[in-house]
């Protein structure tokens, strides 16, 4: 079995996939990637199912070596990225050789970037997942963000993989291929975007003031954001007034936007909680939930309002891209 | 029984006002009326006090007619609901959790008593002299949500959570009580904290506690809290 040497951690690195649903009763949440459209990307770029585990990288990035011939794929935020002093270009599936070292340096633009190995991480499936719940500290490896002297394991292969590596021959430490997945493929990523919400819950708890005002103001990206939400401060200063009343605490899903009484909305992420008795004024698009996974304190956002049935009918349409990309991909290795 | 949505890939059912035991009995009976014929696409039923949440994933519901996913999961629901009221209900099992009071293991005690003009030992004596139910599981894993409490102890949460909470921890926040299995950020109030663990992932059920449990809390001393912590 190949082995990846974790020679410096990064800012934190943790193993994720695309989650473990069926727990919430429990209190787990599902977690997995923050973006995970990019998970996804950078499996099927390495011939693996899109639910494989790979590695989360935020902020800065590992110093890895691999100690056998591995294919590998990154996608998502832009990073620095060096092999032997080259740049590895991402979003498509370079072939590393063995012993090659790959430093991922600082995001330049985003925050979130994955980095998927041909066969996947091989990390044990708990409560039928593979990633990493930071708060309860199970699942990934050792329940942790790695650290220096880690040694992680990765399965074998896909058929595909084997095929399209042999095509990426050469001596070199590293060989990409000479395609990528298109930039119409990729979520449209910025650091100002305007991200579609439906009315959540207790839109109408919220006065006329508070609805307009976060339909029309632009949010500020708090610093002290991370996994589990996204927190937000109105630009032009000022609070959105939440509803006095008190809800008896209900189900969460990721995307939602909760309002506390100190009025600063927090958009809920992967590692969010279950259960929450704040008051929702929105919900995000399940295929904007990119965008949010990317943004980093200092970034903004705005909100703009969209049905139930238009949500689902982008997510849809994002669905039928995803598969004829895999389908694209199938078709280089043979 | 009112539904709505959750974003795109979920649909709330609202089965009462309060989490009081026939309310979450129904949600329990519904998440596994819903569970046990699930729709193609369906991800979870997740019950938690007076409601459940439905989650699921549009692109794989069947589609029929021009209805949204949205439209057909509601659809399903209020057809399988009268399915529920076959649903055994939940167990009910009595549980009583040792619970070390105050000092070092409940740092608020004293200010929850002062609040109420209560001593401490009248706050140990209420906590532990009734009997609650667990209404829901979360927010984080294995989190009972207990409802009883008397309401002589009624007490809102800090202004400003700890970034800290210890695990074990017994604590009140506003009008139910509750046991943190895990260290994590917290609001509510800390009155005492137990040595059990309450959260194992290599169990099947892997929360000791669950809906419809009802709980007892029993005071023990530093000691015994040390001994069963390291046993």
């Amino acid at each position: 079995m190949s082995r990846i040497h974790v020679l410096k951690p990064g800012l934190m690195t943790t193993v994720q996939d695309l989650g473990r649903p069926g727990w919430q009763r429990y209190g787990v949440t599902p977690g997995g990637a923050v973006d995970a459209c990019a998970l996804r990307l950078a499996n099927l770029l390495t011939g693996n199912p899109e639910t494989a585990a790979a590695l989360e990288i935020t902020a800065g990035g590992p110093t890895l070596r691999f100690a056998e011939e591995t294919l590998v794929a990154i996608a998502g935020a832009d990073f620095e990225t060096s092999v032997n002093g080259s740049r590895l270009p991402a979003w498509r599936p370079v072939r590393l050789g063995a012993g090659a070292e790959l430093a991922i340096g600082m995001a330049r633009v985003g925050l979130r970037c994955y980095l998927a190995v041909a066969g996947g991480l091989a990390v044990p499936r708990i409560l039928g997942g593979r990633g990493t719940h930071l708060a309860a500290g199970f699942g990934g490896f050792e329940g942790r963000a790695l650290r220096a002297g880690d040694v992680l394991k990765i399965g074998p292969p896909a058929a595909w993989a084997k095929r399209f590596t042999a095509t990426l021959a050469g001596a070199e430490a590293m060989v990409p291929a000479h395609w990528e997945v298109g930039a119409a493929v990729r979520p449209k990523y910025s650091t100002a975007p305007v991200v579609k919400v439906m009315r959540g819950p207790q839109w109408e708890a919220f006065d006329a003031e508070a609805q307009a005002r976060f339909l029309g103001e632009r949010f500020v990206v708090d610093a002290r954001s991370d996994r589990m939400g996204l927190r937000l401060n109105a630009a032009g200063g000022g609070l959105l007034k939440a509803p006095l009343e008190e809800i008896v605490s209900e189900g969460v899903a990721t995307g939602a936007v909760q309002v506390p009484p100190d009025g600063q909305p927090i958009v809920l992420l992967a590692d969010r909680q279950t259960v929450g008795g704040y008051p929702k004024i929105a919900i995000v698009a399940s295929v904007d939930l990119p965008l949010l996974a990317q943004l980093r304190a200092g970034d903004s956002v705005t909100f703009t309002e969209i049905p139930v049935a238009e949500a689902q009918e982008l997510w849809l349409a994002n669905e039928r891209l995803l598969a004829t990309v895999k389908q694209g991909i199938a078709l280089h290795a043979t | 029984m009112k539904l709505a949505p959750l974003g795109d890939s979920a649909v709330i059912v609202t089965l009462g006002e309060t989490p009081d035991t026939v309310t979450v009995a129904a949600g329990c009976a519904l998440a596994a009326a819903l569970e046990a014929k699930p729709l193609p696409g369906l991800l979870e039923c997740a019950q938690a006090n007076a409601s459940v949440t439905v989650f699921y994933d549009p692109a794989r519901v069947p589609k029929r007619g021009g209805a949204s996913p949205f439209q057909r999961v509601c659809r399903w629901i209020e057809d399988r609901a009268p399915a529920a009221g076959q649903s055994p209900p939940p167990s009910g099992r009595q549980v009583t959790v040792p619970v070390c009071y105050g000092g070092e293991f409940g740092l608020d005690l004293e200010m929850v008593g002062a609040a109420h003009g209560l001593t401490a030992g009248e706050v140990i004596a209420l906590h532990s002299g009734v009997e609650y139910f667990v209404s829901a599981i979360g927010f984080i894993p294995g989190f009972p949500y207990l409802r009883g409490l008397s309401e002589l102890l009624y007490t809102p949460r800090r202004r400003t959570p700890r970034t800290r909470v210890p695990a074990g921890s017994v604590a009140i926040g506003g009008p139910q009580t509750g046991i943190y299995p895990f260290e994590t950020p917290g609001g509510w109030n800390l009155i005492g904290c137990t040595p059990w663990r309450l959260f194992n992932t290599y169990s099947q059920a892997p929360s000791l506690l669950q809906v419809g449990d009802r709980v007892r809390f029993r005071p023990i001393n530093s000691e015994e809290y040390g001994v069963s912590r390291s046993s």
